[in-house]
């Protein structure tokens, strides 16, 4: 057997290479802003497991760095990313000086440098793999539960992230749900007004060209100039409306930032409304006619039905979107994890940051994950169904 | 309408803009209503000018970084020897999509400290997946006829990039471009709370100091470019398109 080299595992084995040999693993710090010291895989652990970790992701690289059956590729990566998750909560427990609570450690440049190289492996192979919609969202699930178990189990409570947590738990939650409400409340607004609005300029052409116009332009006001500008008009509101300061509007906190990533929903809700009600087949059209469907019916049975992936396909731009934008709306007061990143920004503690900024991604990514998976089981099905 | 209303519409909106971030106190009165207790209506921190054309320095050494780096790697990946990578990078474009632009401004200080760089990265990184997967969807979608005539002229694989596949996905890629520059000068003012030099200057100071005239003008002259360079840029696409033969909506 000759061995043949793997073109991505060369890009793989050679981030490994410099991250675990050259890049430091973990930074000590004495408090949470003080510059840090760089620590080596080998300096931040005990030796035995300083060596272990050593072998595991060079072995896995070498795995990857071949061309090696899938499953393998699989189960190295998995081995590595695992070693590295539990060994840098081993990490912080060790560089911690005993019964010392002002020090710090966090992962560094060596450490997310690995999990990245591991990272790309194992999508290399679930790629290659072509899971159903349903394994990629079992996937998911297993490597939230994973995380999940870690966090729970306690492993990762001397990092510096999680002592950030810990000091403010509550708040942490509180954010965590306002974020959460922001981003799906204004997808729910957008959806139940975006998708009729959409189905109107399908229906009447002399709107169509306006109602994108405006979206596109909404579209390219700044996030922060938005919510900024719509504190006038709702502190108005707020005043003058009677019943409205009672229900929550308020010139500033959730209420701009709700009509701001409601207005920046509504152009992927009735742009995509309005191409999938384009894309129906006018066959599908004249046969429904021909049955002697009135207009709702054909609406409603044939031409929504037929159009739902690609109205879906908005919606996920939407969710991912919105859940990013969100962020921002910590700026004027409307909560969400934002307030933990700015917070971060002003004190220069980066481990605020990230305790503000993985949540956002994590978030975005499983939402974009799960929402695919649902397009694709919507398309096939449909597929099938008129196969 | 007619057909001249759109363009006069423009340039309209162009005058305007030039002349309100070269002389904006002569919009003072309009702008003071919406100010309280005395406060300045027109931004008095910097000039407006200098700003805005560090706000579009940025996003211009951005998107021709992005533009580089991108259609290089979207060249890569669907050459014989790339093609290996051609699967993970789309993977990897739509996982690079879910990172918000905050976050990835935010992440880029620890590495880079304060200022202009973390900016100009986060700017580069998100400005690349839009043209990267232009590029891509253009480079794996020519007309398979003529890259067969290509190929049966006898033109070599560089002469067929060069002279075929390039100008043939140019109206796609420059898609993708202008689609990056708008994000990048939305996403160019959050870099202000990283302490960068651009217009999101102007409407931080307006939040802090809560002054509804800074706000509202800063954010009206990032739209106003924002509109006028996804105008001119479509309008050199649909240029591009024309010259390739293709028709467009």
């Amino acid at each position: 057997m000759t061995l043949r080299l793997d073109k991505l595992g060369v890009v793989i084995a050679a981030i490994v290479a410099y991250a675990a040999f050259l890049a430091p693993f973990a930074t000590f710090r004495a408090n949470r802003i003080v510059p840090g010291q760089a620590r080596s895989i080998l300096e931040a652990l005990p030796s035995m497991l300083g060596m272990l970790l050593l072998a595991i992701v060079t072995g896995a690289a070498i795995v990857a760095l071949l061309r090696t059956p899938l499953l393998l590729r699989l189960i190295a990566g998995v081995v590595a990313l695992v070693a590295l998750s539990v060994l840098i909560g081993v990490a912080g427990g060790f560089l911690t000086p005993a019964g010392n609570t002002f020090a710090r450690v966090s992962p560094a440049s060596g450490f997310w440098l690995l999990i990245f190289a591991f990272t790309l492996l194992l999508a290399d192979v679930l790629t290659r793999l072509n899971l159903s919609p349903r394994a990629r969202v079992g996937v998911l699930v297993l490597a939230a539960s994973a995380i999940a178990a870690l966090l729970v189990s306690g492993r990762w409570d001397s990092l510096s992230i999680l002592k950030e947590y810990a000091g403010r738990a509550d708040s942490f939650w509180a954010e965590a749900s306002k974020h959460v409400t922001l981003a799906l409340g204004s997808l729910a607004g957008a959806v139940v007004v975006g998708i009729p609005l959409g189905i109107l300029c399908h229906r009447v052409e002399k709107l169509r060209a306006g109602v994108l116009n405006v979206l596109n332009i909404i579209q390219t006001i700044p996030s922060i100039a938005l919510f900024g500008l719509l504190i006038a008009p709702l502190g108005w509101v707020a005043l003058h409306v009677p019943g409205a300061a009672a229900v929550g509007i308020r010139g500033i906190g959730t209420a701009p930032a709700f009509v701001a990533l409601f207005l920046y929903s509504l152009l992927p809700v009735v742009a995509n409304t309005v191409v999938g009600l384009a894309g129906v087949p006018r066959v599908a059209n004249d046969a429904a006619r021909g049955m002697g469907m009135t207009d709702r019916q054909r609406l409603f049975d044939v031409e929504f039905p037929l159009a739902f992936p690609v109205i879906l396909t908005g919606i996920r731009i939407v969710l991912v979107q919105n859940i990013g934008l969100a962020t921002i709306a910590a700026l004027i007061g409307g909560g969400g994890f934002g307030v933990f990143v700015f917070q971060g920004v002003g004190q220069t503690a980066m481990d605020l940051v990230l305790l503000g900024a993985l949540p956002t991604v994590a978030l975005a990514f499983a939402a974009a994950i799960i929402l695919d998976a649902v397009i694709e089981m919507t398309a096939t099905k449909r597929r099938v169904e008129t196969a | 309408m007619k057909a001249w209303l759109p363009a006069l519409l423009r340039l309209a909106v162009l005058l305007l803009l030039a002349v309100f971030i070269t002389s904006p106190n002569w919009f003072e009165p309009l702008l003071k209503p919406l100010t309280e207790n005395g406060a300045p209506a027109i931004y008095n921190q910097g000039s407006l000018l200098t700003l805005t054309l560090q706000h579009l320095r940025i996003v211009l050494m951005a998107t021709v970084a992005a533009t580089i780096v991108a259609v290089a790697l979207a060249i890569l990946v669907t050459r014989p020897a790339g093609a290996e990578f051609l699967p993970l990078s789309r993977s990897l474009v739509n996982i690079g999509q879910t990172f918000p632009p905050v976050a990835v401004l935010a992440l880029a200080v620890p590495a880079v400290g304060f200022g202009e760089k973390p900016t100009l990265i986060a700017l580069f990184l998100y400005g690349l997946l839009p043209i990267f997967e232009n590029a891509l969807t253009a480079l794996t979608n020519l007309p398979g006829n003529v890259m067969e005539a290509a190929r049966g002229a006898g033109m070599t694989g560089w002469q067929r990039l060069m002279k075929v596949e390039l100008p043939l996905s140019a109206p796609v890629i420059l898609g993708g471009i202008r689609l990056s520059v708008v994000i990048s000068l939305a996403t160019a003012t959050i870099g202000s709370t990283v302490a960068a030099k651009t217009l999101g200057e102007v409407i931080i100071a307006g939040l802090i100091s809560n002054n509804l005239a800074f706000v509202l003008q800063g954010g009206l002259i990032v739209a106003a470019l924002a509109v006028l360079i996804y105008d001119g840029l479509s309008a050199i696409e649909r240029y591009a398109a024309r010259r390739m033969g293709q028709r467009t909506e």
